[in-house]
């Protein structure tokens, strides 16, 4: 039998859908029994896991510490409750990257990074080199698993479940040695892009922040979220939570429009998952065009007003 | 004063183009350039900015690697390093190893600060520094875009997903760098030639008492699944067009 914890990533209550990705890859290890941890100031956060599809008990952690999650304080709690388990996941998000790492160290183990197959309780794909190469590893059984999940591979589970809430109480005393001070946010209206279904993206070729609304103008008439390309968040036309490639945000979006994106490898490895990928550039030569679906090559100062008003008819 | 400790790692250049070996043991590496990881340097340059204000007062760079990872530090040097410490090992090692052996070396050196790069470019893991700040015992903050140093207190602005995050952290401490926190400088020639009088230590995993654990055993490497070619269209109305025929829109 293998026990996973799956440690969820939440925000004002709201349990994020890289939660639900992840429980859906740990649902594909073979003879496995699901939990989910909501480490929080108080229960909202674990009310909302227990829906999640496939789980069986929610462990609850609630402490004034967590009010706002800080990953050297959090890992020795996590490290406590991974007593129990075989394997632990996160989602590979900026929460888990950061936290997991800790707490494998903290259990003297390795950790996986990014599973994108799950080929048994042990065995996992993963990629390296920006997804130009991917490694099937077989994982010492004797050991504990800690890994990430690569949300873009996974579907996320329902809210059809009804998981028993545990309350788990923590013994081991969390450090005070790193605070949080303050979080902020571009004011980005519309989706989000991690969980999209739509994304328009816009490069370097917008030229500034006030073209860059451009993108926005079309993301709003089709649903979508925004994205952008690093050139576009190093020349600060858009926000750095925009930023989608290697070392941005992976996504996986049904439709995935890339505007003035030449389509650095760094880059299409984070928009590799999408269904569909428009690109329009005005240089034919660029390597967006060797992974998109349907290429138009053109001005995108001419090409997105006609684009709006073709979709406004 | 007090030493920062910058840990970089030899990787292949950034852009080259990766290829997969046919019989699935791993990626070509032969004759393909190498450089620093790119969020090494990133990490360098910020302990040589931290130095040069003052808050730093020795900057020490340091590898685990083959013997050609001599290269990579040489060119630490010439960026600015102070001095280098080179663990040579032939092998890939998984990241708790290097954990452990860049922990033996912060015992070594008792520095301020560690700064190394969120991610490695060839494996991706992005891992090493919060399991060293795991065995250190002491804070981390990861994605790093500006660092404040006051004191015994580092006051660090993260990138992370839902925006940007402060944290403040009591030193020592173990940071990992993003790609906006700085643009490192380039070497100048002279630079590269005062280099090679700088002091270059090397080590080995024996020597400071560490076995490499394995618990990943890569059984092959493959190729990405190869995507169909697509379409060019000519217009915005064949793109609509196309877009609704594949029920995209």
């Amino acid at each position: 039998m293998n026990k996973i914890l799956v440690i969820a990533e939440h925000m004002a209550g709201v349990v994020n859908t890289s939660t639900h990705k992840s429980v859906a890859c740990a649902l594909l290890i073979p003879d496995a029994e699901v939990d989910v941890a909501v480490l929080a100031a108080d229960d909202k956060a674990a009310m909302h896991a227990a829906k999640l599809a496939g789980v069986k008990s929610v462990i609850n952690v609630t402490r004034n510490e967590f009010t706002e999650f800080v990953a050297s304080t959090a890992a020795p709690a996590i490290a406590e409750l991974a007593a129990n388990y075989t394997h632990v996941f996160a989602p590979s998000t900026t929460f888990g990257k950061d936290v997991l790492p800790r707490v494998a160290a903290l259990l003297g183990v390795g950790q996986l990074s990014d599973i994108m197959i799950v080929n048994g309780s042990h065995s996992f794909v993963r990629p390296i080199y920006a997804g130009n190469a991917l490694v099937h590893i077989d994982a010492d059984p004797a050991k504990k698993l800690l890994a990430t999940v690569r949300i873009a591979s996974f579907q996320p589970v329902t809210e059809t479940g009804d998981a028993t809430i545990e309350t788990a109480n923590i013994t081991a005393s969390l450090p005070t040695h790193t605070r949080f001070v303050e979080r902020s946010s571009a004011d980005n209206a519309g989706p989000d892009l991690q969980s999209a279904t739509r994304v328009v993206s816009g490069g370097r070729a917008l030229g500034s922040a006030e073209n860059f609304q451009l993108i926005y103008k079309l993301a709003k008439q089709l649903g979508a979220a925004v994205g952008a390309s690093r050139a576009a968040v190093d020349a600060g036309y858009a926000a750095n939570d925009l930023q989608v490639g290697q070392t941005g945000k992976i996504i996986a979006p049904d439709l995935y429009i890339a505007v003035g994106i030449s389509g650095a490898i760094q880059h299409l490895t984070g928009i590799k998952d999408a269904r569909t990928i428009v690109a329009i550039n005005k240089d034919s030569e660029a390597p967006i065009f060797e992974v998109a679906d349907i290429g138009l090559v053109g001005d995108l100062f001419t090409l997105l007003p006609e684009l709006q008003k073709q979709l406004g008819g | 004063m007090s030493k920062i400790l910058v840990c970089i790692k030899r990787v292949v250049d950034y852009n080259v183009r990766i290829r997969v070996k046919p019989d699935g043991s791993g990626v070509i590496t032969d004759n393909v350039k190498m450089g620093i990881n790119p969020f090494d340097e990133i990490a360098l340059e910020e302990a040589l900015r931290l130095k040069e204000r003052g808050v730093a007062s020795e900057v020490v760079v340091v590898s685990i690697g083959p013997a050609e990872t001599q290269q990579q530090l040489r060119t630490a040097l010439a960026m600015g390093a102070d001095r280098a410490l080179l663990v040579e090992h032939a092998y890939a090692i998984e990241p708790l190893t290097a954990a452990r052996v860049f922990l033996k070396l912060v015992e070594k050196e008792a520095p301020l600060l560690v700064i190394t790069g969120k991610q490695a470019i060839d494996d991706d893991n992005g891992q090493t520094g919060q399991m060293l700040a795991a065995l250190w015992d002491r804070p981390q903050a990861c994605f790093a875009s500006k660092v404040e140093i006051n004191g015994n207190i580092a006051k660090v602005t993260r990138e992370v997903d839902a925006g940007l995050e402060t944290l403040e952290l009591d030193l020592p401490a173990v940071i990992t760098t993003d790609l906006r926190l700085n643009e490192p400088r380039y070497v100048k020639l002279p630079e590269i030639m005062k280099a090679k009088k700088k002091p270059l230590e090397t080590l080995t995993l024996d020597a400071l008492g560490i076995t490499a654990s394995k618990q990943f055993n890569v059984t092959k490497v493959t190729p990405p699944p190869v995507k169909q070619k697509g379409v060019m269209v000519k217009d915005v109305t064949e793109l609509v067009a196309t877009l609704k025929q594949m029920g995209s829109l």
